[in-house]
C-alpha cells in the first residue's frame, strides 16, 4: 500500500514524498543562513566590506571558501554520477578540474592580489584604458555568471523538487529570494562564511559516505572495484571510456578546464578578500588540498553507488532505466543506503547549502561587474562615492537575483548541460587571456586586448552554437549534423584570443600604446612585490 | 604610488634576483604539471589500453593509482611552491621594502 502510494506520487509529480529529517535540516540551514546574513549585515558598512568582506579573511578560511565555491552541487552530484555511470572517466574529468589550481598559484594568485582591488577587471585594466577593458571584462564576467547561474538554478530547482517535494517554480523562487537577501544584506562576508560552513559540512558528509562504503568493502579498494565490475558485468569502468576520444577534444577540454578556472569571476574575486599576497598564496594551497581530497571522495562515492545502489529497486526509475531522479542522484540515494533517512536528510540539506553558496558567489560576482566595473569606472568614470557604488551593487544584486529566477524557470526543461561548458570556454577565451597577458606581457595594448579578447569571446560562443550540442542536438535533433564537429571549442577560441591580442597589440603604433608599454615595468614591480597594493585598513 | 620608488626598486639587484628566481621556479613547476597532465590526456586519447592494464591478478588497473598520484601531485606542487615562497621570496621582498624605507 505504501509503495503504491509512493509510486503514484512519483507518476503524478515526479516528486518523492516528504522526508521529515530532510525538511528539518533544511529549515535549520535556512535559519543559520539568515543568522549569518544578519551578523554580516551589521559588519558590512563600506564598499570594501561588501566586495571583499573587509579584507581580513585568512588564507585557511579563504582556502575553504574557494574549495566550497568549486565543490558545487554540480561537481558533488555530477561527478559522482559520472563515476557511477562510467567509472574511470569521472576521474579524468576531476583531474581536469584540479590541474588549473597549481597553475593559478604559480602564475596568478599573488600577482592578482597585489594589483587589484575588488574585481579581476581592476587587474586587467591596470595600465590600459579603463572604459573599453572594463566593459569587455564585465561583459565576459556577466556572460560567464549568467550561464553558470542558469545551470545552477535549474539544477537546484530540480533537486529541491525531488528531495523536498516542492513544485519546481516554488523551489526556484525560494532559492532566488534567499540569494537576494543573503547577498544584498550580507555581501561578501555572508557569502564567504556560508561557503566555509557548507564546505566543512560537505567534506564531513562526503567523508562519512566514503568511510561507510569502504567499511562495507572491508576497507579494500580491490573489493570495491571487483564488486562494481561484477555488478556492471564489464570491467570497462576500470579504464578510460569514450569521454575523451580524440586528441583535439582531449586538448580542448583540458584547456577549457585549466584556463577557464583561472578566468571564473566568482573565483577570482575571492583573492581580494585576504589581507595580502601571502595569504592569497596560502588560500590556493589549502583549496587545492581540499578539492583534491574531495575528488578522491567523489570517486569512491561513485563506485560505492554502483555496489550499494544500482541493484536496489527502491532507488531505481525502472521506466527510464536510470536512478530515480536521474543518475546525478547517485550520491543522494547512496546516503540513504548507508545512513537511512537521517543521513539522507543531512546530505540533502548540504546539497541545498551548496547550491545556495555557489549561486550567492556568482550573483555577487555579477553584481560587482555591474557596479564596480560598469557603473563606477565606465559610466561614472571613477567619479563616484562609495555610498552610491554600494547602492548600485545592491540594486544589481536584486536585479540579478530576479533574472536568475526568471531564467531558471524558463530553462526548466531545456538541455542545460552545455552551459557550464560554455561558461568555462568564455572564461578561458575572454577573461583569462586578457588577464594573463596584462600581468606578464609588456607589449600588450588596449587595442590588442579589446580586439583579441572580443574575438576569443565571439569564437567561443559561435563554435558552441555551431557545435554538436546546440546546432546538432537542440536545433536538428542529431549531434552529427553539427557544423563544427567538436564539443569543446576552447582549443580554437583560446588560440584565436591569444593570436588576436598579440597581433593587434604589436601592430598598434599609437602614442597611448607606447605609454602603456612603458607603464608595464612599474606594474610588474607592484605585482611581484606588493609595493603599493591595496592593504587592509583596520 | 611614487614613480621614483618603483624606479629605485627596479634598479635594486635584490628585485632582479627575486624576479629571476620566482619566474624560473614558477614556470618550471607550471611546465611540470602541464607536462604530466597532457601526457595523461594524450595517453587516454591515443593509447588508453596502457592505462587499462591490470595490476597482477587484481581487477584494479594502473590508471587508478596514476590518477590518484596526479591529484596528489597537484597538492604537493602547491605545497612546494608555497614553502619556497615563504622561505625565500618573502624574505627577499621584505629586504626590498626595507631598502626603500631606509633609503630616503
Amino acid at each position: 500500500m505504501n509503495s503504491l502510494l509512493a509510486n503514484s506520487t512519483v507518476e503524478v509529480s515526479g516528486q518523492r514524498g516528504l522526508n521529515i529529517p530532510a525538511i528539518l535540516m533544511f529549515l535549520l540551514f535556512v535559519f543559520a543562513t539568515l543568522s549569518i546574513t544578519y551578523w554580516a549585515a551589521k559588519r558590512t558598512k563600506t564598499a570594501k566590506d561588501f566586495y571583499t568582506a573587509g579584507g581580513g579573511i585568512t588564507g585557511f578560511q579563504n582556502g575553504l571558501a574557494i574549495a566550497g565555491d568549486y565543490m558545487s552541487a554540480a561537481s558533488f552530484l555530477g561527478i559522482s554520477g559520472l563515476v557511477y555511470l562510467k567509472g574511470f572517466d569521472g576521474l579524468i574529468y576531476s583531474i581536469g578540474f584540479l590541474v588549473g589550481w597549481p597553475i593559478i598559484l604559480f602564475l596568478i594568485a599573488e600577482q592578482l592580489r597585489n594589483l587589484g582591488k575588488y574585481t579581476f577587471a581592476d587587474v586587467a585594466s591596470y595600465r590600459l584604458r579603463q572604459a573599453p577593458i572594463r566593459t569587455l571584462a564585465a561583459f565576459g564576467s556577466i556572460a560567464t555568471v549568467l550561464l553558470y547561474l542558469i545551470a545552477q538554478m535549474v539544477g537546484s530547482g530540480k533537486l529541491i523538487q525531488i528531495l523536498f517535494g516542492l513544485p519546481y517554480e516554488l523551489a526556484v523562487i525560494l532559492v532566488g529570494i534567499m540569494i537576494i537577501v543573503l547577498v544584498t544584506f550580507g555581501g561578501m562576508l555572508a557569502t564567504t562564511w556560508v561557503q566555509i560552513i557548507k564546505a566543512i559540512l560537505l567534506l564531513f558528509g562526503a567523508s562519512f559516505l566514503a568511510i561507510m562504503i569502504m567499511s562495507k568493502m572491508g576497507f579494500s579498494f580491490e573489493t570495491l572495484f571487483q564488486d562494481a565490475v561484477n555488478i556492471k558485468g564489464t570491467d570497462a569502468i576500470m579504464r578510460p571510456g569514450g569521454l575523451v576520444s580524440d586528441p583535439i577534444s582531449a586538448i580542448s577540454l583540458g584547456i577549457a578546464l585549466m584556463f577557464g578556472t583561472a578566468g571564473l569571476p566568482h573565483i577570482l574575486m575571492r583573492f581580494f578578500t585576504v589581507s595580502d599576497a601571502k595569504e592569497a598564496r596560502k588560500s590556493v594551497f589549502y583549496a587545492t588540498g581540499f578539492i583534491g581530497y574531495f575528488y578522491i571522495l567523489t570517486f569512491i562515492i561513485g563506485f560505492g553507488a554502483i555496489v550499494l545502489v544500482s541493484k536496489n529497486p527502491e532507488y531505481l526509475d525502472i521506466a527510464k532505466g536510470t536512478l530515480f531522479g536521474g543518475n546525478n542522484m547517485a550520491a543522494i540515494h547512496l546516503s540513504h543506503a548507508v545512513g537511512g533517512d537521517f543521513f539522507l536528510g543531512f546530505i540533502s540539506a548540504v546539497a541545498f547549502a551548496t547550491i545556495l553558496a555557489v549561486v550567492s558567489g556568482l550573483t555577487l560576482a555579477g553584481a560587482s561587474a555591474i557596479s564596480h566595473d560598469l557603473y563606477a569606472n565606465v559610466f561614472a568614470k571613477g567619479k563616484t562615492n562609495e555610498i552610491t557604488e554600494m547602492k548600485v551593487s545592491k540594486y544589481s544584486t536584486i536585479g540579478l537575483g530576479i533574472t536568475a529566477v526568471i531564467l531558471g524557470i524558463a530553462f526548466e526543461n531545456q538541455n542545460i548541460a552545455f552551459m557550464v561548458g560554455l561558461a568555462f570556454a568564455i572564461a578561458a577565451s575572454a577573461n583569462f587571456p586578457i588577464l594573463f597577458l596584462s600581468m606578464y606581457w609588456k607589449k600588450l595594448t588596449t587595442r590588442g586586448a579589446v580586439i583579441g579578447g572580443s574575438l576569443g569571446l565571439a569564437t567561443a560562443i559561435l563554435l558552441v552554437i555551431l557545435g554538436p550540442i546546440v546546432w546538432g542536438e537542440i536545433l536538428n535533433g542529431d549531434a552529427n549534423k553539427a557544423i563544427f564537429p567538436y564539443k569543446y571549442p576552447a582549443l580554437f577560441s583560446v588560440t584565436v584570443a591569444f593570436v588576436g591580442i598579440w597581433f593587434f597589440s604589436i601592430t598598434d603604433k599609437s602614442y597611448s600604446a607606447k605609454k602603456e608599454m612603458e607603464a608595464f615595468e612599474d606594474q610588474f614591480v607592484r605585482s611581484q612585490t606588493g609595493i603599493g597594493a591595496q592593504s587592509v585598513v583596520k | 604610488m611614487n614613480k621614483e620608488i618603483y624606479e629605485k626598486v627596479r634598479n635594486n639587484p635584490k628585485y632582479i634576483e627575486l624576479v629571476k628566481r620566482r619566474s624560473s621556479f614558477a614556470w618550471k613547476l607550471s611546465l611540470l604539471i602541464l607536462g604530466v597532465y597532457y601526457a595523461f590526456i594524450m595517453t587516454i586519447a591515443f593509447s588508453p589500453d596502457i592505462l587499462g592494464k591490470t595490476i597482477g591478478n587484481s581487477v584494479t588497473t594502473i590508471g587508478m593509482p596514476i590518477g590518484f598520484i596526479i591529484i596528489l601531485l597537484c597538492f604537493i606542487l602547491t605545497g612546494i611552491y608555497t614553502r619556497k615562497a615563504t622561505n625565500e621570496f618573502d624574505k627577499l621582498t621584505d629586504e626590498i621594502k626595507d631598502d626603500i624605507r631606509f633609503d630616503t
